[in-house]
């Protein structure tokens, strides 16, 4: 459900991105997905699938996701450290005054358009 | 192969809302109107909260409503008559949240905002019940706060950590019957601060009244400083 609003901003992102473009079928929609960006890439998939096929420009419209690992920053000890699998911790210093440094994008990286010869 | 041409976008998906956020709030303070964004899970207990809080509020400034459900207006309904505050219902066609957009269509159908000279000092949207999407999408509001419920579990903080993040305030509801749950109020206060060292730990039950008068002076008081 979460998955499925995301989707309709994707929708109107892309639709606007192409027209500005003058591009009037949108093969593939590259999207950057952060590991800690509470996206489940499968059901975003989903959701896309069901959309987009309502939308002219977007049937068969594949939608391809390249993850961003999760990274987090220490201020303790200056150190960065994988987030899921220590979480707020810091684990070469035990520090709590940690930040995430990526990994929460939700993000179009690019559109693939066909192009006729 | 077929032919393709890549087209470089790079743009958040929340960048267009977060825009159109930043907008409304300035277009808000302008006014004078404050716009609390008001979340929680279903059953928390925000619209009896909502109730207690306004009448404890009405007499000194002009306070409006906006629920936001995927369907029905038992809400609106329900705080127009315990309250006698306009109150209106926006019904968010399915999708899981209010963003900045819808808020601002909302606004524009509250029978206040029309007349400038009338504008209310505080509108409360009350966003749908879930604590995933509204916490993604700015709705322009000028401080969002969200209403845990004592059944809930105080682990909630490490379950739903954008929520807790993004909260100014946070309201443990149901606090009489804290007796008959595991519920661990120091170790609650300690995850939400974990989250957010800002947020103020409000524990009150809207069913009694007990400390809704600390929500209510919170809220006058944050009320008061936007306008200034």
């Amino acid at each position: 459900m979460h998955e499925l609003g995301i989707v309709f901003y994707i929708i109107r992102d892309v639709k606007k991105a192409a027209q500005e473009n003058g591009v009037e079928h949108v093969s593939a929609v590259v999207m950057n997905i952060g590991e800690v960006s509470t996206i489940i890439p499968e059901y975003l998939t989903d959701c896309w699938r069901w959309a987009a096929d309502k939308e002219e420009m977007l049937k068969g419209c594949e939608l391809k996701i390249e993850p961003i690992p999760a990274v987090t920053h220490c201020d303790g000890c200056g150190k960065d450290y994988p987030t899921v699998a220590h979480g707020k911790k810091c684990p070469h210093c035990g520090s709590e005054q940690t930040w995430l440094l990526r990994g929460n994008e939700v993000e179009i990286k690019e559109i693939v358009v066909p192009q006729n010869k | 192969m077929e032919n393709v041409k890549i087209i470089e976008i790079k743009k958040s998906v929340f960048e267009d809302n977060d825009r159109a956020a930043d907008a409304l709030r300035g277009e808000l303070k302008k006014k004078g109107v404050f716009l609390l964004n008001l979340m929680s899970s279903p059953g928390s207990g925000k619209t009896t909260t909502l109730i207690q809080t306004i009448n404890r509020l009405k007499d000194k400034i002009r306070i409006a409503v906006m629920e936001a459900d995927i369907d029905s207006d038992v809400d609106a309904i329900k705080i127009k008559e315990a309250t006698g505050v306009e109150s209106i219902q926006l019904h968010t066609g399915g999708m899981c949240h209010l963003d900045a957009e819808m808020t601002e269509q909302g606004l524009s159908n509250l029978q206040f905002t029309m007349h400038n000279s009338q504008c209310p000092d505080l509108v409360i949207l009350e966003n749908v019940g879930n604590l995933v999407c509204p916490a993604e999408f700015d709705t322009g509001a000028v401080k969002n706060a969200m209403i845990l419920s004592v059944p809930e579990g105080h682990d909630k903080p490490l379950k739903y950590p954008l929520m807790f993040s993004i909260c100014d305030v946070v309201v443990i509801n149901k606090m009489d019957v804290l007796p008959y749950f595991d519920f661990d109020m120091e170790k609650c206060k300690e995850y939400i601060h974990m989250r957010n060292p800002k947020a103020t730990v409000i524990p009150i039950c809207a069913r009694t009244g007990e400390g809704v008068d600390v929500f209510a002076n919170w809220l006058l008081k944050e009320v008061e400083n936007w306008k200034e």
